[in-house]
């Protein structure tokens, strides 16, 4: 699927540290105009800190290295006047607790104006006109009003589409929403989903959603990378990735998901837990908690490589799923 | 049933109903917040029944009502066909070793200052404080048995993981041998891979120690493959209930029908047609007329915008509270 | 708005009736007034004079009763030393306390306000630490040690500056310092902690990922919000303007209010110490409205009616 689009953003060797300790081991992802690419993972596998760190948002005590470029423009140690147009202008980012994004003393309409004013050079009335186009594209009812409301008046749901909203105002190339319907209710959930999915087609804006939810990400993306202890570990389009597996991770993950229908069986469940960043193992860091460890696994670190056309697995034993346990 | 005596629930409830007082601004006038109205259940002995429910449907003043945590301002709790004595009784406290609740953050629920193991021993310690030895014991060995190593006993709370955390809750929880147990949220902190851990485990302790569960989360996965039935709150009230298998395979509420259908499913195959519900979430303050749903309701009918359904029985262990539902069973007989 | 008013009056005269309440008790049961006025040499019948003359022979819980029947005509009495209006007496003191407090309370923003911003700005640098080494030092050392210290240091060694008196301008130097710098220290450690835990907000990430220029992420998004804070310790120093200066008013002998506490205090001058102690009530409590208004001015939370019991599920 990428192959055919121009590349968007391109992530190089990305390595994150904070305090010496490493967290983010070399990240390669490749993000086409207009495609939706999933990061599924767990807490600390480095899903967010790749963004973060890509758009050069981290705290000033993380060291990063490596390149993420946008259109062959390096973001890496870039200057903040090249990253302040880049971000909001080119690449916006929506984060999991709208509420909490969300200036609390500040009216919606002027934190929707800034990024107008910033990235667009609109001023006075036609800002104003187009922040309200904005918040009535994002099915806020009643716009006009709202847009003098403060956060602290819109609910979960509705504060997640002032922030969808706002990443909209710089008109960016692509949108990272980093755990946008966590916080959310099961319904409000599906109905930012679906914002999300409308706006994209309508925009061709590239997206790349962060989530632990496996559902999620199969219901939003085309390609989608599974990251555990800071490395990707399998890559693959959408449907290939949930109807055959290769890594041990992604399998454990997909059978650990109870399902909805057919037969109650007893839930197949990864063991351990997630290694501490600051004592890996030597090998491969999921050898621990991995069904199929060989010697080899525990020497040495698998290099995600290229399975076949657009299925890449950083695993010496990729094995297809076995059957029974694809969840439903 | 003959020859058989007829099972009593271990806790069962009638009728309850818990309002909240909230202030509208500082100073602003007091309205009353409905956070259960009209709940009926009943748990028998080793059964789970799962209250699945978004934020603001009540679930968790629910959980905290039926262990008598809170004292309904009307209706009552029963365990084991006695009322529930009132908070802060001496035969209230004696209860509280037989039920127990168990928290989404378990962090909070322990002490930061205190190894795991002596936190375990905790209660035992405050019953039969003599046994020394025997309690330590016995600590160790429900350690053991929810999958902790000793060297892990010897630990602090915080320099567990989120689903060691968890364990060493449930451990502690189970040194009374409680019959009922109350879970609110219990895997929801934790990472997927994490979560199918603590369900099993949960699942086997309660084969193992005959437990009786209210299981309450809003992940519809998760109440399904714990409960034995499942009932759905919406505004403080059950909008249907029946069990597991069914109520997920075949939802006849409305509101049911949205969250089975927007619970997002990871599969490959094109994906399955949503029904995605307009509007809000339920605000318990603002409690719409009629039946509380019909705001979003995609069926609702103008008798639905005047009175409320009541919760009425549709088929075998099935209840449903739908103007729409009753008058499509109305016209097309008992729903299979 | 209305209702939110009355309850703070109501609450503020409760305050007051008790602290004045709790003046009378204690100044009335630690001395005779008589004795320690007229001295230990007077005869008996000028003490039993006095005492007449002043109402000291009823009994307590008259003198009590006709103590707040006078306030709440609005009348506070007479100097039991002199005679002279209390009131009088307190007022052209005034003047003299503003003398010090006002500059020394320019001083304590001006300096506190922007050390707090700067330490919190560059965390953990030299700036940062020395900032935070001065602040605790500032607040840890007690006014008379600052004071005196000062002395030491500008009016006894180098001979610069008067140690004590009222004559010149050059005699505030020394007490406005010594008001200004310990204020300035608390003040710039909660700046500092307000301001660090602002920018550790998601928000404040949200407006850099917005492309918000760093300058503007500081001026539009931390600052308005790091002031909320702020602005309850600067209300409690403008509540401290008129009789915050007890103990600096004693070591630079400033004949300020505080002086004349002290003073009054120790006459057993009851309506004098009264009066000082219904001043203070009173800018306590029009500070406290002020920061109270202000609250609602900075935070559109308060503002509006937000749920504040918030119904749990």
């Amino acid at each position: 699927m990428s192959e055919n689009r121009a590349s968007l953003v391109s992530l190089k060797g990305l390595t994150v540290s904070f305090d010496g300790v490493r967290v983010l081991h070399g990240v390669d992802l490749e993000v086409a105009a207009g495609e939706a690419v999933g990061l599924v993972g767990e807490s600390g596998s480095g899903k967010s800190v790749t963004w973060l760190a890509a758009l050069g948002l981290l705290p000033r005590k993380a060291q990063v290295s490596g390149s993420a470029t946008l259109k062959g423009i390096e973001l890496i140690g870039a200057s903040p006047r090249v990253l302040d147009s880049v971000r909001g202008g080119r690449i916006a980012m929506i984060s999991q607790d709208p509420a909490s994004a969300l200036n609390p003393v500040l009216r919606v309409g002027k934190q929707i104006g800034e990024a107008l004013a910033l990235h667009r050079g609109l001023s006075g009335q036609a800002l104003r006109a187009e922040a309200l186009r904005l918040l009535e594209l994002v099915g806020i009812p009643d716009a006009p009003r709202r847009l003098d409301s403060y956060p602290h008046e819109f609910s979960g749901g509705q504060n997640q589409r002032v922030m969808i909203a706002m990443a909209l105002a710089g008109q960016p190339e692509l949108l990272v929403a980093d755990e946008p319907t966590t916080a959310l209710d099961v319904t409000i959930q599906a109905q930012i989903l679906d914002l999300l999915r409308e706006i994209r087609r309508e925009m061709n804006m590239a997206l790349v959603l962060i989530s632990h939810d496996l559902g999620v990400i199969s219901e939003t993306c085309d390609r989608v990378g599974v990251m555990y202890a800071g490395r990707i570990v399998e890559q693959a389009s959408a449907a290939r990735l949930f109807e055959t597996p290769q890594h041990p991770y992604t399998q454990g993950l997909l059978a650990s998901l109870p399902p909805l229908d057919g037969p109650r069986r007893r839930m197949r469940s990864i063991p351990g837990v997630v290694p501490d960043p600051r004592h890996l193992p030597m090998g491969c860091a999921f050898a621990p908690r991995c069904d199929r460890p060989t010697s080899r696994c525990l020497q040495a670190q698998p290099m995600l490589s290229p399975l076949e056309a657009g299925h890449a697995v950083a695993c010496f034993h990729p094995a297809s799923a076995k059957p029974g346990m694809r969840a439903a | 049933m003959i020859g058989r005596t007829r099972i009593e629930p271990l806790v069962s409830a009638e009728n309850l109903r818990r309002t909240y007082r909230s202030r509208k601004g500082l100073f602003g006038a007091t309205t009353d917040v409905r956070a259960v109205d009209s709940v009926s259940f009943a748990v028998m002995p080793g059964e789970t029944l799962g209250i699945v429910g978004e934020s603001g449907s009540g679930k968790s003043t629910m959980g905290r009502l039926a262990l008598g945590l809170e004292t309904p301002d009307r209706g009552q709790v029963f365990y084991r066909g006695l009322p529930m004595p009132p908070p802060g009784t001496g035969e209230w406290r004696k209860l509280r070793q037989k039920m127990q609740m168990i928290y989404q953050d378990p962090l909070g629920a322990l002490d930061r200052r205190l190894p795991v193991l002596t936190q375990i021993r905790e209660p035992l310690d405050i019953h039969q404080p003599a046994a020394a030895r025997a309690n330590e014991e016995a600590a160790a060995k429900m350690l053991a048995r929810v999958g902790l190593s000793p060297e892990q006993g010897a630990r602090y709370p915080h320099e567990l993981s989120g689903g060691q955390r968890q364990r060493v809750v449930l451990a502690r929880a189970l040194m009374t041998r409680p019959d009922f147990l109350v879970c609110d949220e219990p895997v929801s902190a934790l990472d997927v891979s994490i979560q199918a851990q603590v369900v099993n485990l949960l699942a086997d302790l309660q084969a193992e120690f005959g437990l009786a569960m209210l299981f309450i989360s809003h992940d519809l996965r998760v109440v399904r493959q714990i409960s034995n039935r499942v009932a759905v709150m919406y505004l403080g009230q059950f909008v249907e209930e029946g069990s597991a298998d069914d109520l997920f395979a075949e939802p006849l509420h409305p509101y049911t029908r949205a969250l089975v259908s927007a619970a997002p499913q990871a599969r490959s195959a094109g994906k399955a047609e949503r029904v995605v519900l307009a509007g809000e979430p339920p605000n318990p303050a603002r409690r719409p007329a009629g039946c509380a749903f019909h705001p979003r309701c995609p069926v609702a009918r103008p008798e639905c915008r005047v009175t409320a359904p009541e919760l009425r029985s549709v088929g075998p262990a099935r209840r449903v509270a739908c103007h729409a539902v009753e008058a499509e069973i109305l016209s097309f007989g008992e729903v299979a | 708005m209305a209702r939110f008013l009355l309850l703070r009056i109501v609450r503020a005269l409760v305050t007051i009736v008790l602290v004045v309440t709790f003046a009378f008790v204690v100044l009335r049961l630690s001395g005779d007034p008589a004795q320690i006025i007229l001295g230990p040499e007077a005869p008996p019948e000028a003490i039993a004079a006095f005492r007449k003359a002043w109402g000291l022979d009823d009994p307590i819980w008259l003198q009590y009763l006709n103590y707040f029947g006078a306030i709440a005509q609005g009348e506070l009495g007479r100097s039991m030393r002199d005679g002279r209006s209390a009131i009088v007496l307190v007022t052209e003191r005034i003047p003299l306390t503003l003398a010090l407090t006002v500059p020394a309370l320019i001083l304590k923003l001006g300096i506190g306000i922007p050390a707090g911003i700067y330490a919190a700005l560059h965390r953990g640098s030299l700036a940062d630490r020395i900032v935070m080494a001065l602040a605790v030092a500032g607040f840890t050392v007690p006014s008379f040690v600052l004071g005196l210290t000062l002395v030491l240091v500008f009016a006894v060694q180098l001979g610069w500056l008067p140690s004590g008196g009222q004559d010149s301008w050059r005699h505030a130097i020394l007490p406005i310092l010594t008001l200004g710098i310990g204020g300035a220290a608390v003040l710039a450690r909660f700046t500092r902690s307000a301001m660090l835990e602002v920018l550790g907000q998601p928000y404040i990430r949200a407006a850099s990922a917005k492309g918000v220029p760093w300058h503007q992420v500081i001026w539009k998004h931390a600052l308005p919000n790091a002031a909320i804070p702020t602005v309850t310790i600067v209300g409690f120093m403008v509540g401290t303007l008129i009789a915050g200066a007890v103990v600096v008013e004693s070591v630079f002998s400033w004949p300020g209010v505080g002086r004349l506490l002290v003073v009054a205090v120790a006459n057993r001058d009851l309506a004098v110490v009264q009066c000082i102690l219904l001043l203070v009530a009173a800018t306590m409590v029009v500070s406290n409205l002020i920061v109270d208004f202000l609250y609602g001015f900075l935070d559109p939370r308060l503002r509006s009616g937000a749920e504040t019991a918030k119904a749990e599920t």
